[in-house]
Formats: C-alpha cells, structure tokens, sequence
C-alpha cells in the first residue's frame, strides 16, 4: 500500500469528525488532528476505531498516544499492516 | 419579573404523529399508533404490539449533524431532541451555535431509562471482551441525562440543565419544576419535556408483570382502551413531548405567541403506606394531589372545564375516576369532560406526562377535546360515578377554559398541573 494511498484513506476516515474545513482542504503529514482539523480530543477513540476497521490492524492505546498528526497516524498504520 | 408563567412552545414526537401539526390533526381524528412488531413475537412476547414514532431517515438529518448520527442509536434521545428542538423553535426562539451560553434559558428533560440499544451494544461488546470497540458515545447515549445534555448542547443553555426521572410521572413532574425554577426567578425559560426509548428491552419487563393485553395482537389500533369495560391492560408506547415555558414578562416582551398560562399544580407521593405501594397508587394521595394542585393554583374544583387523565387501560382507570370524584367533590352530570390520550399512543411511559401536556393545551388552545379511542362500552363501575357523556367519544369542539392533567407513576409517585387558558 503506497504512502499516499493511506493518507487518502485516512483523510476520508476523519473527514466527519473534523470541525475546522480549512484544514481538510491541506491535508498533509504535518497535519495535526486536534489543532488544525479541530477534532473533538473524545472523537479520537471512534478515528482509531475506523482506522481499526479500514487497515484490518489494532492499534493499543501506547501507539494511539502518539497518534498527533496525519504522519504519526500514517506510520503506525505502516507498522501495523507489516507486522500483520 | 412577574410570578406568572406561559407556554410560548411546544413539539411532539408520537406514536401516533411527529410534529404539532400532524399530531394536532392526529387527535382531532382519532388516530391509534399502535402496531404489530414481528420482533416482538419472535421474543415470545405475550403483547406483540405497541407504540413507535416514525421516524424516517431525512427528519433525523434536520436535527442531527453527520458526525451526531453516526453510531446514534439511542430511540429516546432521538424523540427528546426532535421535539425539545422543534418546542424552542416554535417559541421564536435562535438556535446559534456561534452565540455565547443562554444564562437564562434552562432545560429538565427526563426520562425512566435511557439508550437502551445502546446499552445492549456496549454490554455484548464488553462480554465479548472488547471494552476498547465501544467508542466514544457509549456514555452520552446510555447516561440517563443524556437528553438534556444533547439538548443543552444544541440550543446553547446556560441555566440549569438536568434530566428528572419518576417513572410514569416524569414528563408532569418536569413541568412543574421547570414552573418552580421560573416562579422563584431563578430562570428566564426552561424546555421542559421528556422522553422514553421503544423497544424489547424497555417493554419486556411489563409484559413480564403480565400487565399488557395479550389478545390484540392481530387488531392492535384496538387494544389500547382506556376507561373501556373490555380494557385488559395498558399498550406500551414510547416517544417525547416538550414545552417552553417562559415568565410572562419575557414572552410579552420579545411578543411570543402564548399557548397557555400554568397556573400551578402539586407534586407529592403515597409513601407506599395504606393502600398505595411500590405499583399501585394510594387513593388518599391521589386526592391529596388533585386537592392541593387546586390550593396551589389558586382555583376551586367548580372551576375545572376538562381533565387528561392518567388512565392506562387497567383496572386501575375506576379507582382513578373515584379519586377524582372525591377529590373535586363532582360526580355525574356535574363531572368536567376526561378524556385519555393513551386510546391513541399507548403508554408512552417516561414520556407520557409531557406528550399528554402537549395534547392538553393544544386542545385549549384550538378549543377542541379529542375522542376517547376504543371505548364504546364504558366500565360500569366508571358508569357508576360519572355521565357518560363526560366521556367524549368523539371530537367536540368545545372552549376549555380551565385543565387538569394527572400522571401517576410506579413508586407510589403524582404529580398534577393546572393548565389556564391565557388572558393578560
């Protein structure tokens, strides 16, 4: 799975919990989840569920912690899916 | 601010209509929302039937956003903001999500059990061991304040907000807070309603008590008879009515519109001593409450045009007619019109008190008492105390000056409010 190909996934995975439209239109690897798209911080458990869901992988709660931007998302989905 | 107290709006979602209009043409012509559910008879359910909202998919889109409705699946909640949203709307009043708090707007929204699918969602997903799959709504949907809470958030609240429960009395009770909280000062408006979730797991434990008919299964718009001599128990229903009530110099001030004034009423229990227990209510109580809700509204038992009953469809309907009788010290020919709305609905439980205060003062307001549904035989023991023709079993178009509206519920629990028709 390329890079981008996951980033496109996951960008339609938090599309309905972003409250700030601006930062969707640059979604990109710096993109931070609370500040820029304004994700509600309670919200972030229901993302990780869908990224759950859409990789086929589970993610624990130490990795979820890391889990501040669209990179940070982007490499533990790569880790995941290569330790599957 | 003056001591009196308006409804200036209101909104419904019931079993037998959504929406004030439909559900004000829903009474005028009678109409049941009782119906058959396979699932029911599936679970081996002795009452197979009961009442629903209907609910389609584009209604939940006007009062919900995307990421709201994703994974909602709390019925209760869902009836509680459609008609909690549509009663604020209808009272003129902005819903901005940009302005600041309303200090002086508050909500009691209550409720006998909420999100009970939810619960279920999150009970097997825990019994399977995935506590971490519930995500992040199992709280907000199954909390019992749940409703005020979302309510809150839409309308921006800033005064009190907070869900009452008293089981069958919760929706009476919410009003006559909501009153309190105005007449001491303490709150401009208060959203007053509440709301009941559908369902197997909400009705089973009724159908447990073998207190709801078994034998309409197949005619459900006919089971639900309130006051009937072939009433064999009470339809279980679900759904939530709302209304906005205000202090009156505020609704005069911004020139709402005044559904009606709430002179007062009474809130009291049995105790669960003499004959009143943990189902059934005792009759001093009762009486009690009529009695006191008349004291406290500062009118006499002559002056009472209408009652909306409590009446569920049990035999418990003539011990309420005889509490009445004594309580307003009228029988016969001199008793006010009664009228129940359960024939239509079912027993909508928590959100019982609140849609019948909705169907209460639309009935003054438009000057109309709806029919008494399924009750063309009335119970001789009912016959006994009361003309029959205090009984409408048709529409009457009819000025209604002054109503009572009771709710009784389980914990030996009353409640009473007086509804008056406005005049400045």
């Amino acid at each position: 799975m390329s890079e981008k190909d996951i980033i496109d996934r996951l960008k339609k995975i938090v599309e309905p919990y972003v409250q700030r439209m601006e930062g969707l239109k640059n979604f990109q690897e710096e993109t931070d989840f609370l500040k820029d798209l304004q994700i509600n911080s309670a919200n972030l458990v229901d993302v990780v569920l869908d990224v759950e869901d859409e990789f086929d992988i589970e993610i624990d709660n130490d990795s979820m912690e890391g889990m501040l931007t669209v990179g940070d998302a982007k490499s533990i989905i790569q880790r995941k899916i290569s330790g599957r | 601010m003056s001591s009196r107290v308006v409804i200036t709006g209101m909104g419904v979602a019931a079993p037998n209509a959504v929406g004030l209009l439909n559900f004000e043409q829903a009474l005028r012509n009678g109409e049941s929302g009782i119906r058959f559910f396979p699932e029911l008879k599936q679970l081996n359910f002795t009452c197979q039937i009961g009442g629903k909202p209907q609910i389609p998919e584009d209604l939940l889109k006007k009062y919900f956003t995307p990421l709201q409705l994703k994974g909602l699946n709390s019925s209760g909640i869902i009836y509680g903001v459609i008609s909690g949203t549509d009663a604020w709307q209808d009272a003129g009043l902005e819903i901005d999500e940009n302005a600041p708090a309303d200090w002086d707007s508050g909500i009691i929204f209550g409720t006998g059990i909420l999100g009970t699918d939810k619960f279920r969602e999150a009970i097997q997903l825990i019994d399977q061991g995935k506590t971490r799959r519930l995500g992040s709504t199992s709280v907000i949907q199954t909390m019992a304040s749940g409703i005020s809470a979302y309510l809150g958030g839409i309308l921006g609240c800033g005064n009190q907000v907070t869900t009452n429960s008293s089981a069958c009395t919760t929706g009476t009770e919410a009003l006559l807070m909501g009153f309190e909280r105005i007449r001491s000062g303490q709150a401009e408006r208060m959203l007053v309603g509440s709301c009941g979730d559908h369902g197997p797991y909400v009705w089973g434990g009724f159908d447990a008590m073998r207190i709801l008919p078994g034998k309409y299964n197949e005619k459900p718009e006919e089971a639900s008879r309130p006051l009937s001599a072939s009433a064999t128990g009470f339809v279980p229903g679900s759904g939530a009515g709302a209304l906005l009530l205000e202090d009156l110099d505020s609704a005069v001030g911004r020139g709402a519109k005044i559904y009606a004034e709430v002179l007062g009423g009474e809130i009291n229990s049995g105790g669960q001593r003499g004959d009143g227990s943990m189902t059934a209510a005792s009759n001093e109580a009762v009486e009690r409450c009529i009695t006191r809700a008349l004291k406290n509204s500062g009118i006499s038992a002559g002056e009472i045009d209408v009652i909306n009953g409590h009446l569920t469809a049990t035999n418990r309907d003539s011990t309420e007619i005889l509490n009445w009788t004594r309580a307003l010290g009228r029988r016969g020919n001199e008793f006010p019109f009664i009228n129940s709305l359960k024939g239509m609905t079912g027993h909508c439980l928590s959100a019982s008190g609140s849609i019948e205060c909705v169907a209460s003062v639309l009935q003054m307001e438009k000057g109309f008492l709806f029919p008494n549904i399924n009750c063309e035989e009335v119970h001789p023991e009912i016959q006994e105390l009361i003309s029959e023709d205090r009984i409408p079993k048709k529409k009457i178009d009819t000025e209604i000056n002054i109503l009572a509206k009771a709710s009784f519920g389980f914990g030996d629990v009353n409640a009473v409010a007086i509804f008056k028709k406005y005049t400045p």
